[in-house]
Parts: structure tokens; C-alpha cells; sequence
């Protein structure tokens, strides 16, 4: 599915055939996956196609029923103590510790590990400053999102598991996020994320791997997942009876015929390659 | 989020084991009972509601006990010092494990390498403080208002030691068990409740043991609060008040053998049936 060259050593996540059965619904139907280390991969796949059963496999949450699993070298269903403070987990929907302040619940956790980042420093760095006094229930959901990413992110984990991180971020809080992101990345920290945002996915993954009814369809980079690259380009722009589009192989022919035709400036014009949305809807379409 | 890093690149969680389970678990206990305190009503309902129902109790009953020369009213403290235990323990732990269980609470606790002991260790330390707390509070307003006399020798502060030691240890256990039947964390009070109410009343605690049918008294005898009540009349009450008790004697012996009994039951339900995550995460 993936280069063949890519050696263990460089692998976090590897997995093959992996399978998981509730009752009679299969949820995971042969799943293979790669994660190299050091990238930031995202999963994109719509609402129970596995991606939540397949993350909280790799996470050692879930046990699974079939296949092979390589975690950072270790097998997450049986994993050993140390295993634990290499990696972070960013969960959905937790709502524990009401009580405690936001300094309170760093500060304890921290505790967890053995060589911890400064909790000031994880407060400063996920933008809780403000809010370090505040008991967490006083939060509200983006805050506590943060709060979630603070305890993830506290143990120095080599590998980072993102769960829809910024759900109910507004979008100044969505690109704060991001440039954590991307700092933790430039850490060498590898990072999973599964997200609903594609404009997040393309902003920050490495590569993508699409989960469709419990298989990955496609892994690829954002810009030429599903031949986003080699598709046709649309052309639109304004004539004299309304707006008008070419769809095109040679946009740039397009484009030059257009400036002929119009000696010069062409209203409205513009180049634009399928986007990141079009490619998923149509993958998931077809897979479906 | 600011833009600085904190510290160097390259420095990475492999090096060194986790923390101990004790140095955890003791921080855990610190955290455990400043969110204790903080939750209002926890502290009304946990440390409060036994002390309301006492001086209730004691205000409207009271009167000898045939010619035992005791009080109605200490027979009824003694049982509310065992119901207290038993509430610090039983009902808050598995309604308040129940609710972390479902609020992902334990699930993120087990995505962390805090040692797993270190939770329960934390929960000891919380049941231990608020039982002997609540425990002190029964037994200041018992002795300032409604004639209680404190333990008079040794031996009985002993028996009340190994008592509330042995009860705490069971009902813990027990109410970790319980806290695996609610179906959710909002459901948990009113499934653990009701049979800690009704234990209490066949336990001895607002009727005075000897006069239940004897039916109630045997169901009573398999549970722990029957004897928990039992054991605190044996360190309140002059032995003068034996003729009441249904063995006429105190029966230290079997009390602490039935206690132990739960302990080892209660541990081997614990450990089969404890589970970090909550019935949505599969």
C-alpha cells in the first residue's frame, strides 16, 4: 500500500489485517496501515467506517480480533509498563475532574511521568494562561479541548493521538492550535489525527489515509490524494453574455487563449484544482 | 498557544521507569479529597446526611430499653456511626466511580501510565478521611447532646478500632463492585441507595435488632452492616444491654469472620468485574 522501502525502525504504527467484530457487525475488515515516524497522519472517513474502533486498537484501549499491530515497537494489546509514557492520547468528549483548576489538574498529572515538561510551560504553550485558576467545569469546550491537548502532550509522548481535536474551536482557536501542532511535529513528535475538518487535515498532515467501511481506500499526500494533482483543472471567468468554465487537462493553454481573446486582462478568472472535500466526497461516494 | 518552546527537542519519555504506585497513589489521595471537598454536594449528602438523620432521630426517640439502663438513643448512635461508615464508603465510592466511569474519568486515567493501584490507593485515602471524619462528627454531637459516653477502657477503643478498620475495608470493596451495576453515572445514587436503605433498616440501625422478625434478622446476618452495627454497641453499650442482642452476647469472633469474609468476596468481585471504561466505549 506504502513504500516498500520504509524499514521497521522506521515505522511507529504498523499494522496489517487488522480486525474487529461487534456481535455481527464487522467494524475493522482488514485493515493495513503505516505511520512513519515523525509525520503528522490524519484519517479522514466518515462516521463508522472505524476510524474511533482502529485509533482506540493502536491506543491499547480495545482489543482486537484479528490481525497484526506494531506500536512503537510494541504490541498496544499487550504492552508493557513503559510503554505507556511514550505515548499521548487526546480523547473525545471526556469531562472528568470538574473541580479541579486547570494548574491543579496539569500539575497532578504530571505525576503520571517520569520526565515531564513543565506544567507552567505545557499551560503557557496550549494558550490556558489566562485560565490556569479556573476550575475545569468554568471552561468552556475549545478551553477544555485544550486542557485535554495540556494532559496529552504533558508526558513528552513520542507519539501523539489526536481525536477530533478541534471540535468547537472558533477559528482563531483552530489555527492556534495548529501552530502547536506544528511545533510538536518540528519535535519530532509523531502525530495521528483523526479530524471531520479537511481543511485541517490538508493544513496539517503529512499524509492522509482514508477509512471507509472498516478498510483504508487511499493513503496519500493532500495535494495529490485521490490524483487531486492530475485532475482536470476547472477554468472559470466572465464573458460578455455572463460567467463562463472550461474544464481542462491544460489549464494554462486555457489561459493563454483567454488572454489572447481578451487582449489582456480576463474578468474573473481563476485556476482551480479539485479540492481536498472534492476527492474525499468522491472516494466515499464510490466506496459506498 | 504561543509560539516558544518550552524545552529542548530530543529529550523523550523513554528514559526511566514510571513513578511508584505509593507516590502516586498518595498524590492521588491529596487530589481525591480536595475534589471531595470542593463538590458541596457530596459533602451535604456523604458527611451531612448522616449527621441530619441522627439528630432527628435522637430528638424525637429516646427512652430506656427495657431495664437495660440504655438509652434509645445510644443504640441508635451506634447504629449510625456503622451507617456512616458505610456511607463514606459503600454509597460515595460506587456512585462516585460509577459517575467517573461514564464522565471518562477512568478512560483517561488508563491512557496514562499512572500505575493502576495508584487509583484505589487514592480512594483509601479518601474513604479513610471522610469515615473518620464522619466517624468524629458522630461521635462529638453523640457525646455533647444526646448522652453518649465515649469508649471507658482500652479494650473497647481496640474493638472500635479493628471494627471500623475491618468495615471500611469491606464496604469499600463492596461499593467498588457496586459501582459496575448503574447503567450510567446519572443513574448511580438511585441504584445504590435503595439497598443501602433497606439494609439499614434490617440491620439494626433504626429498630432495635431483637425486636425484627427473626426472617429479617437471618437476611440481615448475611450482610456486613448487621454486624457493623453490632460491633459499635459492643463498644458504646454496657454489657448490661447483652439480654438485647439476639446471641446475647457481642460475638466478636463471627462479626469479624463475616467482615473478612466480604473483604475477600468484595476483592474477588472487584478485580473481575472492575472495568476503566464505560458502556458506550464498547
Amino acid at each position: 500500500m506504502d513504500n516498500e522501502s520504509d524499514s521497521d525502525d522506521n515505522l511507529a504504527i504498523s499494522v496489517r489485517g487488522l480486525r474487529k467484530t461487534y456481535g455481527k457487525s464487522v467494524a475493522v475488515d482488514g485493515l493495513d496501515l503505516d505511520v512513519r515516524r515523525g509525520e503528522v497522519f490524519s484519517l479522514l472517513g466518515p462516521n463508522g467506517a472505524g476510524k474511533t474502533t482502529t485509533v482506540e486498537i493502536l491506543e491499547g484501549y480495545r482489543s482486537r480480533d484479528g490481525g497484526a499491530v506494531d506500536v512503537l515497537g510494541e504490541d498496544p494489546g499487550r504492552p508493557p509498563k513503559a510503554w505507556r509514557t511514550r505515548i499521548g492520547i487526546v480523547l473525545q468528549s471526556v469531562n472528568d475532574a470538574a473541580e479541579l483548576t486547570v494548574e491543579e489538574m496539569v500539575g497532578h498529572f504530571a505525576h503520571y511521568y517520569p520526565n515531564p515538561r513543565n506544567p507552567g510551560d505545557v499551560i503557557d504553550l496550549v494558550g490556558l494562561t489566562e485560565k490556569r485558576k479556573a476550575r475545569t467545569r468554568q471552561l468552556s469546550g475549545g478551553q477544555r479541548r485544550r486542557l485535554d491537548v495540556a494532559l496529552g502532550i504533558l508526558g513528552r509522548p513520542e507519539l501523539l493521538f489526536l481525536d477530533e481535536p478541534t471540535t468547537g474551536f472558533d477559528p482563531e482557536a483552530r489555527r492556534q492550535f495548529w501552530s502547536l501542532i506544528r511545533l510538536l511535529n518540528d519535535e519530532d513528535t509523531t502525530i495521528v489525527l483523526t479530524t471531520h475538518y479537511l481543511e485541517e487535515a490538508e493544513e496539517l498532515a503529512d499524509r492522509v489515509g482514508v477509512v471507509s467501511a472498516g478498510k483504508i481506500i487511499e493513503v496519500g499526500s493532500p495535494a495529490r490524494l485521490g490524483g487531486r494533482d492530475s485532475g482536470k483543472a476547472t477554468v472559470p471567468w466572465t464573458g460578455p453574455n455572463g460567467p463562463e468554465s472550461e474544464q481542462t487537462d491544460s489549464p494554462t493553454r486555457v489561459v493563454t487563449e483567454l488572454s489572447r481573446r481578451f487582449d489582456g486582462e480576463v474578468p474573473g478568472l481563476a485556476v482551480s484544482r479539485p479540492t481536498l472535500e472534492d476527492v474525499y466526497l468522491k472516494m466515499i461516494g464510490a466506496a459506498r | 498557544m504561543s509560539d516558544t518552546a518550552t524545552t529542548a527537542p530530543g529529550t523523550r519519555a523513554t528514559s526511566g521507569n514510571p513513578p511508584s504506585a505509593l507516590r502516586v497513589g498518595l498524590q492521588r489521595g491529596y487530589i481525591e479529597i480536595r475534589q471531595f471537598l470542593r463538590e458541596r454536594d457530596a459533602v451535604v449528602f456523604t458527611l451531612g446526611f448522616p449527621v441530619g438523620l441522627m439528630i432527628l432521630f435522637a430528638s424525637i426517640f429516646h427512652g430506656e430499653i427495657g431495664h437495660t439502663g440504655v438509652d434509645y438513643r445510644q443504640v441508635f448512635i451506634s447504629g449510625m456511626i456503622a451507617s456512616g461508615i458505610m456511607s463514606t464508603s459503600f454509597s460515595s465510592l460506587a456512585i462516585s466511580i460509577a459517575q467517573e466511569r461514564d464522565d471518562g474519568t477512568l478512560k483517561r486515567l488508563a491512557g496514562t501510565p499512572m500505575p493502576r493501584a495508584s487509583y484505589f490507593i487514592g480512594k483509601v485515602i479518601l474513604v479513610l478521611a471522610t469515615g473518620v471524619l464522619e466517624t468524629a462528627l458522630l461521635l462529638a454531637i453523640g457525646t455533647a447532646f444526646f448522652g453518649l459516653d465515649l469508649p471507658q477502657t482500652g479494650a473497647r477503643w481496640l474493638t472500635l478500632a479493628w471494627v471500623f478498620v475491618l468495615s471500611l475495608v469491606a464496604c469499600s470493596l463492596m461499593g467498588i463492585a457496586m459501582s459496575s451495576v448503574p447503567r450510567s453515572g446519572r443513574a448511580a445514587a438511585a441504584v445504590v441507595q435503595p439497598p443501602f436503605i433497606i439494609l439499614q433498616f434490617i440491620s439494626g440501625v433504626y429498630f432495635l435488632f431483637s425486636a425484627l422478625p427473626s426472617g429479617l434478622q437471618q437476611v440481615a446476618a448475611i450482610f456486613p452492616l448487621k454486624w457493623m452495627t453490632q460491633g459499635l454497641r459492643s463498644v458504646f453499650l454496657p454489657d448490661s444491654f447483652l439480654g438485647q442482642e439476639p446471641a446475647h452476647a457481642w460475638e466478636h469472633g463471627r462479626m469479624a469472620l463475616v467482615l473478612l469474609a466480604w473483604c475477600v468476596g468484595g476483592l474477588v468481585l472487584c478485580l473481575r468485574t472492575f472495568r476503566w471504561k464505560g458502556r458506550r466505549d464498547g
